[in-house]
Formats: C-alpha cells, sequence, structure tokens
C-alpha cells in the first residue's frame, strides 16, 4: 500500500477528447474568422446557456469564476471541462432562474462541497492564520529592522570614536 | 552569535520544507472533507436499477443504519474496490445500498452480473443531480447513514481492508452503541 491511499484513484466521468483539426491551417482560418466576428470580449461558456439576457450571462460568468471545480481542482467551474463542472454550472443556472441570489448560490454550494468551492475562503477561526499570517510576518520583519537599525545607531558613535573600520561582520 | 542567524534562519526553512514533504504524503491534497457529516442524508427519489419503475426514498431508508456506496462501471477504482466489497460487505453488519453514479444502466447492470453483485440493493442516478446534494465530486465514495437518517462518516475513494476495519467498523460499532430511534 503506497502512503497515497487513493491518489489518483477517485474518479470522475471524462468526456472523450474532442478530435483535432487535421487540417491545421483551416483550424487557424477557422479561428481567426470567429475573432473578427466576436464581438464579446470575456471567455464563453463551454456549453450554451439560454440566458434571459446579457446581463444574467455576464453575472454568471462572474460568479462561475469564483467557484472552484471539485475535479480539476485548480480550474474554476466556467473554465472547466469536467462532466462535474458541467453539472454543477447547470445548477448555477437553474438556481440563478429560480431568482437566487448569488450569495445564496455560494451557501448552496458551500453546504454540499464545504468551503472549498470558494476560491476566496471566508474568515473564520481556522483561516486567520491563512488570512492574517503573511501581515503577523511582515509586521515580524519589521520589528527586526527597527531593531536592528537601532543598535546600529548606538553601536555607530563608539565606532568613530575608535576610529576604527567596522570589521566584526554584523552589517549584513 | 549573530553570524550564524542566517543559517539557523535557513535550517527553520529547511525543516518547513521537509515537514512540507512529509505531510503531503500523510494526506491527500485533493480530498475535500465533507460539510454532511452529522447532517441529516438529502431527502432523495431514485429509481431502482433493476426497475426503474419502483423507487426508493430516504426515508423508506429511515429505521436502520445502512452504507451508501457510490460506484460505477466507468470507475477504474471501482473495479478495484469491488472485490472487497464482494469478500467484506456482508462481515460489516449493515446493509448495502449500490449508488449507481452517471452510468448507462445496462453498463451497470452488465458490470455486476460480470463481477458479482454485493449490494443489498442498487438505486440509479443517471443525471447525477441527487448526488450533488450528497456532495459527491467522484467515484467510488461511500457515505453512512443512521437509523435516524443522519450521514455519520464519509470516505472518500475505495473502501480496503484497512479502512473497513480502521475507520467504518468503528462508526458501525459507535451507532449500535446509541439507543434504537
Amino acid at each position: 500500500m503506497s502512503a497515497h491511499p487513493f491518489a489518483g484513484a477517485h474518479q470522475v466521468r471524462e468526456k472523450p477528447t474532442q478530435r483535432k483539426f487535421r487540417n491545421r491551417a483551416l483550424g487557424a482560418l477557422l479561428q481567426l474568422g470567429l475573432l473578427l466576428f466576436t464581438s464579446v470580449s470575456f471567455a464563453q461558456a463551454i456549453d450554451p446557456l439560454p440566458f434571459k439576457d446579457h446581463a444574467q450571462e455576464v453575472r454568471f460568468q462572474a460568479l462561475t469564476r469564483e467557484l472552484r471545480c471539485l475535479v480539476c481542482q485548480n480550474e474554476n467551474l466556467a473554465d472547466s471541462n469536467a462532466d462535474l463542472a458541467r453539472d454543477l454550472r447547470h445548477e448555477v443556472f437553474d438556481l440563478m432562474q429560480q431568482g437566487k441570489s448569488d450569495d445564496e448560490i455560494k451557501q448552496y454550494l458551500v453546504d454540499r462541497y464545504s468551503d472549498f468551492v470558494l476560491y476566496d475562503p471566508p474568515v473564520k477561526s481556522s483561516t486567520v492564520l491563512l488570512w492574517f499570517g503573511p501581515l503577523a510576518i511582515l509586521l515580524a520583519g519589521a520589528v527586526v529592522v527597527v531593531v536592528t537599525v537601532r543598535r546600529r545607531g548606538r553601536a555607530a558613535p563608539v565606532a568613530m570614536q575608535d576610529e576604527k573600520p567596522n570589521d566584526e561582520g554584523d552589517d549584513w | 552569535m549573530s553570524r550564524l542567524l542566517p543559517f539557523f534562519g535557513f535550517l527553520l526553512l529547511v525543516a518547513l520544507f521537509g515537514f512540507g514533504i512529509w505531510w503531503n504524503t500523510q494526506h491527500d491534497q485533493r480530498e475535500v472533507p465533507s460539510p454532511l457529516i452529522n447532517k441529516p442524508a438529502p431527502a432523495f427519489v431514485l429509481p431502482k436499477l433493476d426497475d426503474p419503475s419502483q423507487t426508493v426514498s430516504r426515508d423508506n431508508l429511515l429505521g436502520k443504519p445502512y452504507l451508501i456506496n457510490v460506484f460505477a462501471s466507468w470507475c477504474i477504482a471501482c473495479g478495484e474496490e469491488h472485490p472487497v466489497l464482494m469478500t467484506q460487505g456482508k462481515s460489516i453488519g449493515v446493509p448495502i445500498v449500490g449508488y449507481n453514479y452517471k452510468d448507462a444502466p445496462e453498463d451497470a447492470k452488465a458490470w455486476l452480473t460480470k463481477h458479482g453483485n454485493p449490494y443489498d440493493m442498487v438505486i440509479a442516478d443517471q443525471e447525477g443531480r441527487t448526488a450533488i446534494d450528497f456532495g459527491v465530486y467522484g467515484a467510488p465514495e461511500s457515505f453512512l447513514v443512521d437509523g435516524k437518517g443522519v450521514i455519520r462518516y464519509k470516505r472518500i475513494g475505495p473502501l480496503t481492508p484497512e479502512v473497513i476495519e480502521k475507520e467504518l467498523k468503528p462508526a458501525i460499532a459507535a451507532l449500535a452503541k446509541e439507543p434504537a430511534p
């Protein structure tokens, strides 16, 4: 038994890989054409959904970008091609049609998949270190700098009186 | 002394780095702990795999503990888990409900015919919608539900003889000590 009891063993259903363009030149031409004829500047969802209007689509894009795909955990729901991500996008879409707010939709997913689905972890006792740890380290660094500078400020006049070069190796 | 300070700082970083590597060998970074532990299992109504005209709901299963095992014929890790369920499934002392996840019914039936059926009952969720309520994000996954319909334990990944002995059986034994609902 390896140290990873199921590394790579817990699985998701994969889509069959999409067929590549046989003719790359044709593919490039097609892409250029798409670029020229598409005025929408943001990335489109992988599967088209029947949005009521453009505003709703923008809201959907923004929301799914803040949610993590559970399967490919470095991808957000908007970009992921995983089967589960598609299901969850549909779920988010349906909840939107029911008039749920962004917060309600996030809570719906957190209830099922924990805070892990949020790219922005909420501030609570278990995440205090995550949120304020870097600030604490920065402050500790500042204290070290201040103490060092003060000590050196006191030491410097003495060195000048003695007219000796300061070669104690403390100047790192 | 102050000359050595950067060296100690370096050693500290090395120690931290080493700890990180060690920690990662002991933990699975991909595992998402379920927020549903000690919460009521989501209400569900799903058809039986062998007879879709019959449905099973959460409330049908109330009264005594059972294990839900999420599986699919396309899932290779389920194939590794399957022999364990075949040999040890009866020894855990609670019924096992097979939860066929995002699978074609004929594929699932063929798979169970070929490898054997360790389940007391198999329910099918072809769309995977109910699975979202359960927080399923892959297969295999297993949920221990008590007689009151509360999820008490979740295993993400295959049940191995080790996991059954060290985690599942103690969890079931703890349920047996509680007064009956």
